[in-house]
């Protein structure tokens, strides 16, 4: 019974955890494009004359979405142009169970892993649940029953399936190096030391696969530079059919995917919740001082460096996006298959090669 | 070979820009926001109905009739206003006074906003000096047509 309380709180705290980041991602979105054009962005929303920086403009949008007409084509089909925008929703959010926020911590006599679920595949189950998310496009473009909503779809659908094979590719040099497949074993394995001095962590261990995968994962988020599948200022894309919350939904999967994969490098390639030579007893660092840090302090620390690596790329992320302009479609394809198709194979090599010769 | 390295440079270089940008302005932001005077400011916006930036004095407004000592507009009703306004958006009805001097005004002057396009011909066609577009009045918005048609003359 009280497991599964437990798991219950987990699931609440962290589905709280992603949609409070998501909606405020909107804001960061908007604030930090303004910045970097030398704008102000978004700053009127205000309640009781409180402006804060605009921090209540997601509320105002999430309200806006919600009062919006809730329309579906006459020609569309009913049922799965419903269901789509759940398949995209339901697919990302679901993979955020196997992120591990943190490592166990006591509480009351129990040892409570801060995370969801500790898949023994979660590697695996990421990359599926991640082939599953073009379903969400897939069925939408159907199920729209238009053409332009359609070959958006497909457009997406192509892309998205071709960035699988660099994804995976990127990440079999990390397994190899890795003992697990266990998200949680591959973060605490990432709390030694690399050559006596430097955290373990996957970036200093995979550089190239790192490349690969933050590549891929960008085009996997189908965001402006490798957005074909919906390409808002001039191609038509695949959620043309869709208004209101639905269309909020697929909206709010595009952020969701930005924190994914925010969590997933994090995860992979930087440490997850491991601070450089903070270990259970506290800091020791290579140059000989060493720092006692109480267990608890230990533990928010190591949440606090998990939520401040996930902030950094979700701010690499947006920042890539308003620097650079769209591909054309043939870039997309090629960057894919003759670029990082090749990249991970490279990186595959030689890291099995620095395997066999150690 | 050689074009891709191009490329990837020319990314690098574009994010750099961006992220300098980001930096520096969040800098200038940070330092208003605890109250430290800076020179520059992190954005350009001019937040406009709060503040409102000072108009060139070489700018076009809202049109206004000058008047003469005694009250009565300084417009003759000469019509080269509206002869030269390429809108054709002048209305003016000619009345008579009682001074030989001046022997017309305009009893009725109309300016259609909907139609005028600020050239500023009426100003410069104006043998009397009467009509200038230097009120600063650029707020100019209405529910309806009519609400545009102003009467600059008030009978």
């Amino acid at each position: 019974m009280t497991d599964v309380l437990i798991v219950l709180a987990k699931v609440v705290l962290a589905l709280i955890w992603t949609l409070l980041l998501a909606l405020f991602l909107t804001w960061v979105e908007r604030k930090e494009s303004a910045v970097m054009q030398d704008r102000i962005g978004a700053n009127r929303a205000s309640v009781f004359g409180l402006r804060l920086f605009g921090l209540f403009q997601p509320f105002a949008d999430a309200i806006k979405m919600l009062f919006k007409e809730d329309f579906a084509p006459a020609f569309s089909q009913r049922a799965l142009h419903w269901l789509a925008p759940m398949f995209s929703f339901f697919f990302v959010s679901v993979t955020l169970v196997a992120v591990p926020f943190g490592d166990a911590i006591r509480l009351f006599g129990r040892r409570i892993p801060l995370q969801v679920v500790d898949l023994n595949a979660a590697l695996l189950f990421v990359l599926a649940m991640l082939s599953l998310g073009i379903y969400g496009i897939l069925v939408s473009g159907w199920a729209s029953n238009s053409r332009y909503a359609l070959l958006g779809s497909l457009r997406g659908a192509a892309q998205l399936i071709s960035y699988e094979v660099a994804l995976g590719l990127s990440l079999v040099g990390l397994i190899m190096v890795f003992p697990s497949l266990r998200l949680s074993e591959i973060v605490r394995f990432q709390g030694g030391l690399l050559f006596g001095f430097l955290p373990k962590w996957g970036i200093f261990l995979q550089p190239l696969g790192f490349v690969a995968f933050f590549l891929a994962g960008m085009a996997e988020t189908k965001r402006v530079p490798f957005d074909m599948p919906e390409g808002e200022s001039e191609i038509i894309g695949f959620y043309t059919e869709y208004g209101g919350l639905k269309f909020g939904l697929f909206m709010f999967t595009d952020f969701l995917e930005v924190i994914l994969l925010a969590a997933l490098a994090t995860t992979l390639f930087f440490g997850g919740w491991q601070v450089p030579w903070l270990g259970a007893g506290g800091f020791s660092f290579p140059w000989g001082g060493s720092v006692k840090v109480a267990p608890w302090a230990v533990a928010a620390l190591q949440v606090l460096a998990f939520n401040l690596k996930v902030f950094f790329f979700c701010w690499l992320q947006i920042l890539i996006r308003w620097t650079y302009p769209r591909f054309r479609y043939d870039q997309v394809m090629d960057f894919g298959w003759k670029f990082l198709v090749p990249l991970g194979t490279a990186n595959i090599l030689v890291t099995g090669l620095i395997l066999v010769l150690k | 070979m050689k074009k891709s390295w191009v490329i990837f440079k020319e990314i690098l270089r574009g994010g750099w820009i961006t992220t300098r940008h980001f930096t520096v302005n969040m800098v200038f932001h940070t330092l208003r926001l605890f109250g430290i005077k800076t020179r520059r400011k992190g954005a350009v916006t001019i937040q406009y109905p709060d503040e409102i930036k000072p108009l060139a004095p070489r700018h076009k407004s809202l049109h206004r009739i000058l008047r003469r000592e005694n009250g009565l507009p300084q417009c003759v009703a000469c019509m080269m206003c509206a002869t030269v306004c390429p809108s054709e958006c002048l209305f003016i009805e000619a009345g008579e006074t009682d001074d030989p001097e001046v022997q017309k005004y305009p009893s009725r002057f109309v300016v259609d906003l909907n139609r005028c396009c600020f050239c500023g011909f009426c100003v410069e066609a104006c043998p009397v000096d009467a009509i200038r577009m230097d009120t600063g009045e650029i707020r100019l918005a209405a529910d309806a047509r009519a609400g545009l048609e102003l009467p600059l003359v008030k009978r």
